[in-house]
């Protein structure tokens, strides 16, 4: 109402002062992963250890990054939809579909390869675009419009598959999840790829900064022109394909599409590999490079504490003090407490 | 002012200041028992402030604050409320999910054992409502309510805390005429009972309708307290804007606006629209390469004029002409698309991006228009973003700078940048002035100008009638959410423009 | 009827849960039997003592993802301590007591600091499971008499000679009743609506928002272990890997028992409607047999969809018709 109540309190100086760019994002998640490796590097015997074998890399790093790249890969979609302040907690269950998909169509005889490929990725961004419709038109919260395909999704996996775990041995397909290039596992490559394609499609052209305007601010975005459902939709339909390549890299890796454990809470992961490298839950910015390097920790994280003979089941534990450390770190009003700025701001 | 042996809230010497602002200083306010005492005034005047010291929002500096002869400190809307001093805001504060009762004693539910007796809580707030004149179904859940009876709601709760100071905070924005002929009955019957009664609007038929005093307040100061009856309107007005008569400029004409005033073709022509609750029908005619200003005091409809001119709000009644042609925007695009820009009033909510840099706040709007795919390269961004940083003089390191980190006057800079960037044909401009720096200000009125003489429409909507004198070719006035008057020429003056806001109403 | 439009969602949970009764009843022989009906509550007793504390935190407007998560943890520390030499009840009162003490912490991020409730309790759920596996990697069989003879027969109600309602049945009704009245009839229970309703409105009102917003998740840890506990009842074992999706399961009956994701509005009746219908569906599938077990989460999941639906357009209804009036000329 008058100047005085809308006027806030000066922002706390150096901290938000300072220009943003991309790369200064980096810090946070690359000072952690970094911390993570120089602790192996002293604690963890053969950590760094690579060798080549038939013209093909091995060792621990190489692990961590074929094992992450499936989280990679959602991460990329994840933090754009978490950029428009949106979530997609069926990313899981679409990645089960996807490996249904394709690994039905390859066992049909007479199906080419480019089309199960195609199909997959086809009906993963059908999946998409399904969440995409409901959040962008009908305006249904993204945690609940996600819900659904998360809860259905799976059973529709197993409706592909009639239930069953098939297993699949065409060449091509395997290659996926198991084949390398150029000395590295073609998941890192396929994961790397999409990154760049991710890059492209986000900065080379004007979807990243309607993206990160309709998160920001969706009212002045559409003050603007910007059609914000129309780029909720797109953002929901872009993290359907990462879904699928992940899935077609899951069910490849071992071989089988096992529609009960395929991709089972990666979502999660996903989306704490996206907070962790600086995107806010809130929407706006989106780092896609510190998500990257988000989904890197968690997987050297899991890894770290596989070689330390951690049972993979208490993994969980220090997965959760990292999200708790990202989230009182995110936490203006945390932030505010600790540096004592604590100035309660009620304005109207 | 003595004390007065009938007061029942005395403020003396009041100050509040926010980092930069000097919201209140030294303001005195006195409200009697059986009494309604308006408390007026433009944007940044302070009332907000005020009513937010005295429920406890906010802390006072300095000042005194007695309520019944003893000094009081709320430190929230609860203790302000156990102090007797409740509050109703324009945005009923209410859970529009519960009932009538619930919201009537949320917090205070009758309960035995523990347990809430619902019946008992049922009849309570049917008293409460029935020391209103209010009959309803309590059971009934509060969003089944018209906004009308949710303010009576907000009241009974008000008054169920034993409340000896009622604020009612613009409480007639969202209702009619019989709505408000309602409540002003509740209001005259709580007088009647000894209350007193603080009123917020800025609807002066109203003001006059149900308040005894007004105090006027300016840029945080107090400007005077009236006796209702004994004070013109005309003076009411100049006292609210902040000009006395005698001391206004004579009127500035320049020859190109008396000789190019009747000749303009005209751009976009309002014929009757309006829209319920917003704005009632209205013709308005912007003509090619015009300034027409938009005059009014605060909520007189100027905003809502401007977004159903945009495409945010759509038009009911009525048809809009762009050309000469027909044209009806479902949304801003469309708007956008056939040449209009628009800077809104509250830059921090409705405008800025402020986590995006000022690049990328400038050139939000033209690669919107353009599309996804027709990206403007970087190279074509820098060049756009350093002309108008150039031609706009907005102070910054950097055009990587966040926008958050600009001041208010540079933000607005990057908001007209954004849309000169679309060469716009119409320019609505609303409050671009408002909360900037002296310097700035002077830089974007020249701009303003400038824009005029290029051939840009311009809707120029300002509190500051001197802005709006200076700048307008013709202006329009509005009043109570609907046009009163339209003045040109040598018409266009400050005393003009509030002799027409000050005229009583015709009907 | 369009005062009452909150109780539509309601009303068509009720015709669900009816229709999918009568339909199970006419279907299959022994489906409408009294053991059947008994069992239905036996069953679901602790995902229904889940949802219970799940409708709490949703009414409010947060969400839980901790449940599953805590419900297996606090089953395996019952089994451990147990197993450890402790009498059943110490350990279910420290099993309780943790889950609760749980709740209480995760509240306190979400309330103190602003947290959004979303990755606190996500949070929340690893470390739990973790912790769960931490206290005993594998699952651990009870076998003190307390569990196997008290709880399993000696606790049990008979109704006739060879039928009777299991102790996890009656755990449920009696938490179900509880919350009724927290929900209802107490203060606390109102301010979760109005917090869930309009927070800041709330907060003018003078409500305590930040006391009920911890005590929610309090309340929601401390059924989260009560939900454990029965479990242990139900199976005489602990196991830190159980229950993984359970939360989903319980938000999923919140949802189809009419409560409103947003918070604000919504009915603990309700919810245990949605736990009985997610039961009926499971038992319609059993008794048919043939039918594969993936139509379980399409058949759910299709509910949740019409009720988000149906609610959206009650939402929006309710709202013109408001706005209609406020606005009237």
């Amino acid at each position: 109402m008058s100047t005085a109540a809308t006027t806030t309190p000066a922002p706390s100086g150096r901290f938000q002062k300072r220009e943003i760019r991309w790369w200064s994002s980096l810090l946070w998640p690359v000072a952690g992963l970094a911390l993570l490796l120089i602790f192996n590097a002293f604690f963890t015997p053969n950590f760094f250890h690579l060798e080549v074998r038939d013209g093909r890399l091995y060792g621990v790093l190489v692990d961590i990054l074929n094992h992450g790249s499936k989280v990679m890969l959602l991460a990329l979609g994840m933090a754009l939809v978490i950029a428009t302040a949106g979530v997609d907690l069926s990313v899981g269950a679409v990645m089960a579909i996807a490996g249904a998909v394709a690994a039905q169509l390859i066992n049909k005889a007479g199906v080419p390869f480019p089309v199960v490929i195609g199909a997959t990725l086809g009906v993963a961004v059908l999946a998409g675009c399904w969440n995409g419709l409901l959040v962008g038109l009908f305006k249904v919260q993204p945690i609940v419009a996600t819900l659904i395909l998360m809860v259905a999704g799976r059973g529709v996996a197993q409706l592909i598959t009639d239930g069953q775990i098939i297993t699949f041995d065409d060449a091509r397909l395997t290659y996926i999840g198991n084949g390398s290039f150029v000395g590295l596992p073609f998941p890192v490559w396929l994961s790397m790829g999409m990154l760049a394609v991710t890059v492209v499609l986000t900065r080379k052209t004007a979807v990243g900064l309607f993206i990160e305007s309709v998160g920001d601010n969706q009212t002045a975005s559409t003050y603007s022109g910007i059609r914000a459902g129309q780029v909720k939709f797109l953002v929901y339909a872009f993290s359907g394909l990462c879904a699928g390549l992940a899935g077609l890299v899951a069910a490849s890796n071992i071989k089988c599409a096992d529609s009960n454990h395929a991709g089972l809470f990666l979502e999660l992961d996903a989306i704490l590999a996206v907070v962790i490298g600086g995107t806010s839950l809130t929407g706006g910015r989106f780092f896609l490079v510190g998500s990257i390097v988000g989904a890197l920790f968690i997987q050297t994280l899991t890894t770290t504490m596989y070689m330390r003979n951690v049972s993979a089941d208490v993994a969980p534990v220090p997965k959760a003090l990292a999200i708790l450390i990202v989230c009182v770190l995110q936490s203006p009003t945390a932030r505010k407490k600790m540096t004592g700025f604590f100035r309660r701001r009620n304005a109207s | 002012m003595e004390n007065d042996s009938k007061a029942l809230l005395e403020i003396r010497g009041l100050a509040k200041s926010f980092p930069g602002v000097k919201a209140l200083q030294g303001v005195d306010f006195t409200v009697r028992r059986g009494e309604v005492h308006a408390l007026m005034g433009e944007n940044g005047a302070g009332k907000s402030t005020l009513i937010k010291v005295l429920t406890g929002v906010y802390p006072r500096d300095a000042g005194i604050v007695r309520l019944e002869g003893t000094e009081i400190r709320p430190t929230s809307p609860k203790s302000a409320e156990a102090l007797g001093i409740s509050t109703v805001y324009q945005e009923v504060n209410l859970i529009p999910q519960l009932s009538v009762a619930e919201n009537i004693c949320l917090g205070r539910q009758p309960t035995r054992l523990g347990l809430i007796r619902w019946g008992a809580m049922a009849r309570h707030a049917e008293a409460a409502l029935a020391r209103l004149d209010l009959k309803l179904d309590v059971k009934q859940q509060l969003s089944a309510c018209s906004i009308a009876i949710q303010q009576m709601v907000a009241i009974a709760r008000a008054l169920d805390v034993s409340a000896k100071l009622l604020i009612l905070d613009e409480p007639t924005s969202s209702l009619d005429e019989n709505e408000v002929e309602e409540l002003f009955k509740i209001i005259r019957k709580l007088r009647a009972e000894g209350l007193g009664i603080v009123i917020v609007t800025h609807f002066l038929d109203q003001v006059y309708a149900i308040a005894d005093r007004i105090t006027v307040l300016r840029d945080g100061q107090l400007v005077g307290e009236y006796e209702a009856a004994k004070l013109p309107r005309m003076d009411l007005v100049t006292r609210m804007i902040g000009k006395e008569l005698s001391q206004l400029a004579p009127k500035q004409t320049t020859e190109s606006v008396e000789a190019s005033a009747p000749k303009r073709e005209p751009f976009v022509e309002f014929r009757q629209c309006g829209r319920t609750g917003s704005i009632a029908p209205m013709d308005l005619t912007i003509g090619k390469g015009e300034i027409l200003g938009l005059a009014g005091l605060l909520g007189s409809g100027r905003t809502e004029t401007a977004r159903l001119m945009f495409g945010i709000d759509k038009i009911q009644t009525g048809e809009m002409f762009v050309d000469g042609k027909s044209a009806a925007f479902k949304s801003p695009g469309e708007a956008i698309r056939a040449g209009f820009a628009f800077t809104p009033e509250n830059r921090k909510s409705d405008g800025i991006i402020p986590h995006l840099s000022i690049r990328e706040n400038i050139v939000l709007a033209l690669q919107a228009r353009q599309g996804v795919a027709k990206a403007i390269s970087r190279k074509q961004q820098d060049e756009i973003v350093d002309k108008f940083i150039k031609v706009l003089g907005i102070s910054t390191p950097g055009p990587e700078q966040l926008v958050m980190n600009l001041s208010g006057g540079n933000q607005q800079k990057v908001l007209l940048a954004r849309w000169l960037a679309t060469q716009p044909r119409l320019l609505i401009l609303d409050e671009p002035t408002r909360g900037i720096d002296v310097g700035a200000k002077a830089e974007i009125l020249k701009l303003v100008q400038s824009l005029g003489k290029d051939g840009v429409s311009i809707l120029f909507i300002s509190s500051e009638l001197e802005e709006v004198v200076r700048y307008s070719e013709r202006v329009v006035v509005l009043r109570d959410r609907a046009k009163v008057g339209e003045l040109t020429g040598s018409q266009i003056t400050e005393e003009g423009i509030m002799h027409t806001i000050a005229a009583p109403q015709s009907k | 009827m369009r005062t009452y439009s909150k109780y539509i969602p309601l009303f068509a949970t009720g015709l669900v849960l009816l229709s999918l009764y009568l339909v199970g009843c006419i279907s299959f022989k022994g489906f409408g039997s009294l053991r059947a009906f008994v069992d239905l509550f036996g069953d679901n007793s602790f995902l229904g003592i889940a949802a219970v504390g799940a409708t709490f935190v949703i009414l409010s407007g947060g969400i839980d993802l901790s449940v599953g998560s805590v419900v297996a943890f606090t089953s395996i520390l019952i089994a451990s301590l147990v197993g450890h030499g402790f009498s059943p009840l110490t350990a279910i009162g420290i099993a309780l007591l943790a889950g609760t003490v749980f709740g209480t912490f995760m509240g306190f991020l979400i309330s103190v600091f602003e947290m959004p409730p979303f990755l606190v309790t996500l949070a929340g759920m690893f470390l739990a499971r973790g912790l769960g596996f931490m206290v005993n990697p594998q699952s651990l069989a009870i076998t003190h008499p307390f569990f196997l003879e008290r709880v399993a027969n000696g606790l049990s109600i008979p109704l006739n000679d060879r039928i009777s309602i299991p102790f996890t049945a009656t755990c449920y009704v009696v938490t179900f009743i509880i919350a009724l009245i927290v929900a209802h009839y107490t203060r606390f229970g109102r301010t979760i609506y109005a917090v869930g309703g309009d927070e800041h409105s709330a907060a003018l009102m003078g409500l305590p928002v930040g006391r009920t917003k911890i005590l929610i998740y309090t309340l929601s840890g401390f059924c989260s272990a009560l939900a454990g506990v029965v479990f242990t009842f139900y199976t005489q074992s602990g196991d830190p890997a159980v229950c993984v999706g359970l939360e989903l399961q319980a938000i999923a009956a919140v949802v189809i028992g009419g409560t409103l994701l947003s918070g604000g509005v919504g009915f603990m009746a309700g919810t245990a409607m949605g736990v009985l219908i997610l039961g009926l569906i499971q038992n319609i599938l059993n008794f048919k047999g043939n039918v594969s077990s993936w139509w379980t989460p399409i058949i759910v999941g299709f509910l949740i969809l019409v009720f988000i639906l149906l609610q959206n357009a009650v939402v929006l209804v309710s709202k013109r018709f408001g706005g209609k009036l406020g606005a009237a000329g």
